[in-house]
């Protein structure tokens, strides 16, 4: 873990549901890079969104200032904070040889191609906390918490950050939600 | 006023710009004084700002200053009380 | 100073408050809506002090802060796309008023189809108005440049209103670091509001009457183009200005890249500049010294700056974003003018790309550099001044 520092630029895809925050994780990681020296760009997918239909985020992370404005083409790193969508959504898309792939999931998901997985339950995690809006476990933040720890973003950079972005009960119940992800998250191998 | 250095779109609003224009009317407005109740719609709606309201002894009256009138009837079309009639002039 | 990540709405959001606006009044359309989204917060908590106007049209929304800035207090609007276009009107209006006010808006395509992804159709249409224009690369220089534009503005040697332009969703919902000054800066660099006329109760004052002198008609319009001339260099001494106090300088009218000892350049506006910018890297590594122009005001146009610049180059590309359909593009048209009339005889191609949000990357621009650069050394001149990227 430590990848933040190794490359000159990585680009990430967050996969998500309209509704399930997905640009707000992607959000809070560059926010959270950029405390750790870094620089970032963070962005939604162009289009209209709907609440409960697959949607994607972007981010781009780099030591100097990121140029380039296009789509994220082919991203260095995967993030799914609801693994039903992998059933119809190819959220492999693109994705760089061995590239990363984090996956909220209580299980080994089945992965037919090679990638660097890890996994984290935070629909678990969300729920142990009653972080829940709507009847939806609220697991972005947990997610980021989880990428946090495989880029080697600061845990402290990530909590500073939700504790900017959010306030008050959901900002402390988000700030546990991440720090345990960042912890329980686990690298799971080739597949 | 402070008018800076760009050349501006503006005037001042004066009286009778062209002229006595109570020249360009072929009917009049005659005030019935019984009849007007001293509402000042007429006033509102004049578009050449030729009528007065005046408070003559708790009485409102309407004056019309016929060097700069019209003639176009507005008021007579929006009186309430029909106190003012368009008596031709030719 | 504070480093916040920001989007770009968000960014004209702070610079408005910070130039401390009275009045706001717009009407929500996508990609616009978080501008005022956020101004509405801003009031809501009581950080901004704001009176925000509804109004059912842009028609309205731009009526409503022209008669506040004729009143004499610093107006602000946003828009984008059909928005911009049903305000159009009043974008000539407040302009012939010479009433300084400040509008933002989102860079979008126009319908139909209905499509809210970038291109510049929208502002480059406004470009005969009256308005100072200038478009935006980055989030931080739409912040910069939106608190720069009241200065501007507002200058006795201006009094015209300016738009600064930023792209759909590249921009407006992108988050990036952005360094917002302290409020007692921008206090520092935004002096009392000047206006060339007030409005107010107890001295009645026509504007706009039918005029009686046509050509003092006449030369009002003229003076438009003469104000605008004379922006030029207010647009640079404000530029050096906010350098001084920001430490961000950006060249004023335009900004370099590479520029001094490249053979080609490439010239544009808006924020796929930032790829330009890559691209000219790798196509220097492949042997192609090119830099990058860019133009950062549409209005006035910068042609002076342009040529000393572009003067003993090899060879230019302009890269449009929209089109004058059944001409070429507006930056191309207005660059080529200015350069016939210097007599000046550089090989221009005008390549019209990102037409509708259709997305444009370095590796794009490294494609259209060596293509110019070969039609140029085989045929000694360009074949076709017009291209439409990527079809071929």
């Amino acid at each position: 873990m430590g990848l933040i520092a190794e490359r000159s630029l990585i680009e990430l895809r967050f996969h998500g549901r309209g509704g399930q925050g997905a640009v707000t994780a992607a959000h809070i990681t560059v926010d959270s890079a950029v405390r750790d020296g870094f620089w970032g760009t963070a962005f939604p997918f162009f289009g209209a969104e709907r609440r409960g239909a697959p949607v994607a985020a972007f981010a781009r992370l780099s030591r100097g200032r990121v140029m380039t404005r296009s789509m994220v083409r082919n991203p260095d790193v995967v993030v799914v904070l609801d693994p039903s969508i992998m059933s119809y959504v190819n959220v492999f898309d693109g994705l760089k040889d061995r590239g990363i792939v984090v996956i909220n999931s209580p299980t080994r998901p089945n992965i037919s191609r090679e990638v660097k997985l890890y996994t984290v339950n935070a629909t678990r995690i969300a729920l142990d906390l009653g972080l829940v809006l709507a009847g939806w476990p609220l697991v972005n933040i947990a997610m980021v918490g989880a990428l946090s720890r495989v880029l080697g973003i600061r845990l402290d950079s990530v909590l500073e950050s939700i504790r900017n972005m959010l306030s008050g009960r959901m900002a402390e119940l988000n700030v546990t939600a991440a720090e345990r992800a960042y912890h329980e998250v686990s690298e799971i191998g080739g597949g | 006023m402070e008018v800076g250095n760009p050349l501006l779109p503006l005037s001042r609003p004066k009286i009778g710009v062209q002229g006595a224009t109570g020249s360009w009317r072929f009917r009049k407005p005659e005030i019935d004084q019984g009849k007007c109740i001293g509402c000042g719609i007429c006033w509102l709606y004049c578009p050449d700002s030729v009528i007065d309201v005046e408070d003559v002894g708790g009485r409102f009256k309407v004056r019309v200053d016929y060097v700069y009138c019209k003639g176009c009837g507005v008021c007579a079309s929006v009186c309430p009380t029909k106190a003012i009639r368009m008596v031709s002039e030719v | 100073m504070v480093k916040l990540t920001l989007t770009g709405n968000h960014c004209v959001a702070y610079a408005v408050k910070l130039s401390r606006v009275k009045v706001v009044s717009a009407y929500p359309i996508t990609p616009q809506t978080t501008i005022v989204e956020k101004l509405s917060e801003m009031v809501d908590s009581g950080d901004a002090d704001i009176k925000m106007i509804r109004v059912e049209s842009e028609h309205s929304a731009l009526s409503a802060v022209y008669g506040a800035a004729t009143a004499g207090v610093r107006a602000f609007t946003a828009t984008s796309s059909h928005g911009l276009l049903y305000m159009h009107e009043m974008v000539w209006w407040t302009a012939q008023a010479r009433v300084p006010l400040v509008m933002a808006v989102v860079t979008r395509t126009i319908g139909p189809p209905w499509n809210i992804w970038t291109d510049h159709h929208d502002i480059m249409g406004q470009r005969d108005t009256g308005w100072l224009i200038v478009m935006a690369e980055t989030n931080q220089e739409v912040l910069d440049e939106t608190i720069k534009l009241f200065r501007i503005t507002e200058d006795p040697r201006v009094f015209l209103p300016g738009m600064v332009g930023l792209d759909a969703f590249i921009l407006s919902h992108t988050v990036e670091p952005v360094e917002v000054p302290e409020q007692e800066v921008v206090d520092s660099f935004l002096p009392e509001r000047r206006q060339p006329y007030t409005i107010r109760f107890g001295d009645p004052l026509i504007m706009g009457n039918i005029p009686s002198d046509l050509l003092l008609n006449a030369k009002m319009r003229w003076d438009v183009h003469e104000a605008l001339g004379r922006s030029t260099q207010v647009i640079d001494e404000v530029d050096r200005e906010w350098g001084k106090l920001t430490g961000r300088y950006y060249g004023g009218l335009v900004e370099c890249y590479r520029c001094e000892d490249a053979d080609f350049l490439f010239i544009g506006a808006g924020a796929w500049v930032g790829d330009m910018r890559l691209a000219i890297d790798k196509l220097r590594d492949m042997g192609y010294r090119f830099g990058v122009l860019k133009v950062r005001y549409i209005r006035p146009f910068p042609g002076a700056r342009i040529l000393e610049i572009a003067r003993g180059k090899k060879g230019v590309v302009v890269l449009d974003r929209s089109i004058s359909a059944g001409s070429a593009g507006p930056i191309f048209l207005d660059l080529a003018a200015y350069f016939q009339g210097k007599n000046v005889t550089i090989p221009i191609k005008n390549v019209v790309a990102g037409l509708a949000g259709f997305d444009v990357n370095y590796e794009d621009f490294v494609k259209i550099g060596e293509r110019f650069v070969n039609e140029v050394s085989e045929v000694g001149w360009v074949e076709n001044h017009l291209e439409f990227y990527p079809l071929r």
